[in-house]
């Protein structure tokens, strides 16, 4: 762009700074800058450990003796244990470090599940109505009155008899959390796509004689998931709760399939009342601390996506450019192509409708 | 007496996404008692931040700067509104200066009585019993020519009608009688013919109350209506200030003066008109009209045991080839109706309605589809009508990708690149997003791409009303031009006598659903047949305060009359 037709500031930025979630950081300030980085930092430190589980942990996530003999049953934080271990034996660390693999595994499988049929089933219920639509809604509002949890016993006593392999676990899951999902994104999409099918670019795209496909797939399908980052982030930390509370019941995960850290929370119930703290706490602290990481992410970005709660630098009593009027110096159409950069309001970022309002 | 509102060296900035905005730099402004001082200037001049600032309504994203002196009625106290404090901003409010919103129906609240509401301004300032607030509501709503207000008072604002509700709203204002009104376009959201009786009412808040109204608009008609004093803004400062005579007569500053040039005038189209029809062959009478209405009907289905809504009632015309055919009526009267059906986008209930030689009654999409590429449309509203995740490059490709015409957009690109130019956008602004275009611009693009496959029929729906005024006559412009160069038919709607009678051959008017008057331009607004005709064009205000005065009388009469 020729500084003749004065490209806005929108065009200067680079790709980087357009991503999503570096967008909204670039963008925030104060608390919600605080607490955007806290939740980016708790979820990134997460993940990163889910990845890097193999080298971080001391030991494997079912191994029950070291090089010089059997672990030992309940033994205090300290040594070679530094989180202490388990009443089955196994090291604390261990198991939460290798846990986040098997929380994350769950999130990818359910939001996956989840995420494209509800997406699909939203957008063609929202765009073309009628029976289909009336069908669609009264089921997920059936399907909303179900408790998951209910839901995740049942699909594990289905999947594997109740006492399930790390695939069986993390599916029974992901697959109540799924059921239980599709009608979360079911419903913003299938909102947004009605909303979106009133106004006049899909009209005009009606006008223009565009099939059904096209408008969906073109005109409303980006326009509608705006909100699908913030529905994401809460459900992937309500997978996690699911998979905690399934395995805090008993039908979790056995621990020679995988480190879960809701089936370690049940094992050290009654531990708690003989003084033994750390089986509990560390697995609940890592429960508390993802789910509170992935919630931050999710508020946060539910603040920045509005412009009224959206918090802005304060400014100084002259600051600040006097804002274009979009009056023509001239009046006329004399002007030919490339002439006319930078009247007419040239440049003229909105700033939340200032200018815009008629 | 001193002066009931100083303002001195206002500067007004906000916090934006996109860094500081100074929306009033260094304004200067007093309002004598009694008189009426209007800010005008197009969207983002500064005129609604500088009436917020009078009553202390600044969002928190703000700064302010200056003083902003205001006293009360009987000149008893001062205040500088900008330094003052919570609790006595609240005691300022409604005694000191009240506040005219310009959407009467979200000014008030739906689940409430008017007499409710204007109780609670009263209560609020001063101890009255709850049969003393009744009263002076009832006396209120009555002094603002609410017939029966005894009744009234107990209604709910669903109960009124739109001009109505704003004179209810200009009750809750008048109520505790304050020395100043701040009126922030009070007549925009209003129709014509109501818009000269709220106006009537302002006139009369000054006359009969005493109270000084700042007038924030952008319709310089209704500047030389009710105005005593004029204070033009443009970019956040006031570029000229004079009172209402001079400033029409021999406006001083050059913005003043094309903002003044701009504003179109009943009468300034006859000319093109004129030329448009020596133009035409001798046979293009006998020519197939592209569009034929035939006692066309459009009811909107109602709700389950509510009989439906007729929109449109047995509307007969045509639009020959070349023709432009203006549509004018206030809202509510179904001209955007008759518009979307011409487009297939509502549904024709009776009747016949004929485009391109296809039946609109009972028909299919898939056997218009074919049909559609001879029809271009243009929205209303230039902020929606655009992807606002597509280039305008793509969104004016569009339609050449789906009608086959080229593979994908960038197949397009040299199409669209001779499109914009047609309307007179730089080719550069192919790769711009439609937010960071101007409204005018965005409606130029909008033209492009309703003319990409060349149709000879245009639909445009309220093009200008989005626009500011000076854009407007540019878009006008724009479109006359094309409609040269193209030679489309054209319906064009419009609830603005003044502009379609610019690019208009024949006038249809429209009210409540049937067609009332239908004629050439020069028919219908030089010598209107129909009453409602007569109103419509009496009710537009010129931008001349002495003509208007006269205009003003004529109305007066008319309605006497009817």
């Amino acid at each position: 762009m020729s500084d003749a037709t004065g490209s806005p500031a929108a065009q200067k930025r680079s790709a980087w700074s357009r991503l999503p979630i570096v967008h909204q950081l670039r963008q925030s300030i104060g608390l919600q800058r605080g607490m955007l980085i806290a939740g980016l930092t708790i979820t990134t430190l997460f993940v990163l450990t889910a990845i890097f589980a193999p080298v971080l942990a001391p030991y494997g996530f079912s191994q029950l003796r070291g090089a010089d003999g059997a672990f030992g049953a309940q033994q205090p934080p300290g040594g070679a244990h530094p989180l202490g271990t388990t009443v089955g034996g196994y090291d604390v660390l261990s198991r939460v470090l290798w846990g986040a693999q098997t929380a994350l595994f769950v999130i990818v499988v359910a939001v996956l599940l989840s995420i494209f049929a509800g997406v699909f089933l939203g957008l063609v219920s929202g765009y073309f109505g009628g029976w289909l639509d009336r069908i669609s809604v009264v089921v997920s509002d059936a399907v909303y009155a179900f408790p998951s949890l209910l839901l995740a016993i049942v699909i594990s006593i289905v999947i594997s008899g109740g006492k399930s392999n790390l695939i069986g676990g993390v599916l029974a899951a992901a697959i109540s959390i799924t059921v239980v999902f599709i009608p979360q994104y079911f419903r913003v999409i299938r909102a947004e796509t009605v909303r979106i099918k009133a106004e006049a670019y899909v009209e005009s795209a009606r006008v223009l004689g565009a099939g059904s496909g096209r408008i969906m797939f073109r005109h409303v399908f980006r326009n509608a998931t705006r909100t699908l980052p913030l529905i994401l982030t809460l459900n992937s930390s309500e997978a996690i709760l699911t998979l905690a509370g399934l395995g805090y019941l008993g039908f979790g995960i056995e621990p020679t399939a995988a480190a879960e850290w809701g089936y370690d929370l049940n094992k050290a119930l009654s531990d708690v009342t003989s003084g033994i703290w750390w089986t509990s706490l560390f697995p609940g602290l890592a429960i508390v601390l993802v789910v509170l990481g992935i919630t931050l992410v999710g508020e946060s970005l539910n603040d920045l996506a509005d412009p009224r709660l959206r918090g802005r630098r304060a400014v100084g009593q002259t600051a600040g450019v006097v804002a274009q009027t979009s009056v023509v110096p001239g009046g006329t159409l004399v002007a030919g192509p490339g002439g006319l950069g930078g009247r007419e309001g040239a440049a003229t970022h909105p700033t939340d409708g200032l200018e815009d309002r008629p | 007496m001193t002066d009931v509102l100083t303002i001195t060296d206002l500067g007004i900035s906000f916090a934006t996404d996109a860094g500081a905005v100074r929306a009033v730099d260094g304004v200067t402004l007093r309002v004598a008692p009694g008189e009426v001082l209007a800010i005008v200037g197009e969207s983002g001049s500064g005129k609604t931040v500088t009436a917020k600032t009078i009553l202390g309504l600044l969002p928190e994203t703000a700064t302010a700067s200056g003083a902003v002196i205001l006293s009360s009625k009987d000149g008893s106290s001062e205040s500088n509104v900008i330094a003052l404090s919570t609790a006595r901003l609240r005691q300022v409010r409604g005694t000191d200066v009240a506040m005219v919103f310009q959407e009467p129906s979200m000014a008030l609240n739906p689940v409430y009585t008017v007499g409710w509401q204007i109780m609670e301004g009263i209560r609020a300032h001063g101890r009255f019993s709850r049969k003393e607030a009744r009263a002076k509501a009832i006396e209120i709503l009555g002094r603002v020519g609410i017939p029966d207000p005894e009744t009234r008072v107990d209604y709910y604002p669903h109960q009124f009608s739109g001009g109505q509700k704003q004179r209810v709203v200009i009750a809750m204002a008048l109520v505790l009688d304050p020395g100043l009104i701040v009126a922030d376009e009070p007549t925009t959201a209003l129709d014509v013919t109501v818009q000269a009786e709220i106006l009537d009412l302002l006139r009369r808040c000054r006359d009969e109350f005493g109270t000084a109204i700042v007038l924030i608009t952008h319709n310089m008609g209704v500047v030389a209506d009710l105005a005593d004093r004029v204070a033009v803004m443009y970019q956040g400062k006031v570029v000229e200030e004079a009172d209402a005579q001079t400033l029409f007569s021999s406006p001083q500053n050059d913005y003043t003066k094309r903002l003044l040039a701009a504003v179109p005038h009943v009468g300034q189209g006859v000319v093109h008109a004129a030329e448009r029809a020596r133009a035409r062959t001798d046979d293009w009478e006998e020519q197939a009209p592209v569009v034929v209405a035939d006692q066309l009907r459009i009811e909107y289905p109602g709700r389950l045991g509510r009989s439906g809504f007729t929109a449109v009632d047995g509307v007969s015309f045509l639009i020959r080839p070349g023709e432009v055919l203006g549509l004018v009526g206030e809202s509510g009267s179904g001209k955007t109706t008759i518009g979307r059906a011409i487009a297939g986008l509502t549904r024709v209930t009776g009747g016949s309605l004929t485009v391109m030689g296809h039946e609109m009654n009972g028909f299919k999409e898939r056997a218009f589809k074919k049909f559609r590429s001879d029809i271009g449309f243009v929205f209303q509203d230039p902020a929606s009508s655009f992807n606002p995740l597509l280039t305008i490059a793509d969104c004016v490709a569009e339609p050449l990708v789906v009608h086959g015409r080229a593979k994908n957009a960038a197949d397009a690109r040299t199409r669209v690149n001779e499109l914009l130019e047609a309307v007179q956008l730089p080719r550069a602004y192919a790769d711009r997003y439609p937010h960071e275009l101007s409204g005018g611009q965005r409606q130029r693009a909008s033209l492009a791409r309703a003319l990409a496959l060349e149709p000879p029929l245009l639909i445009a729906d309220e093009p200008t009303s989005a626009l500011d005024v000076s854009v407007q006559a540019r878009v006008l412009e724009l479109f006359a031009e094309l409609q040269r160069e193209f030679g489309f038919a054209s319906l064009f709607i419009s609830h603005d006598l003044a502009v379609v009678d610019l690019v208009a051959d024949r006038i249809a008017v429209l009210y409540r659903g049937k067609l009332v008057e239908e004629g050439t331009s020069v028919a219908v607004l030089g010598a209107p047949k129909d009453p409602y005709t007569q109103r419509l064009l009496a009710s537009l205000p010129v931008p001349d305060p002495a003509e208007q005065a006269l205009r003003r009388e004529g109305l007066r009469r008319l309605r006497e009359a009817g």
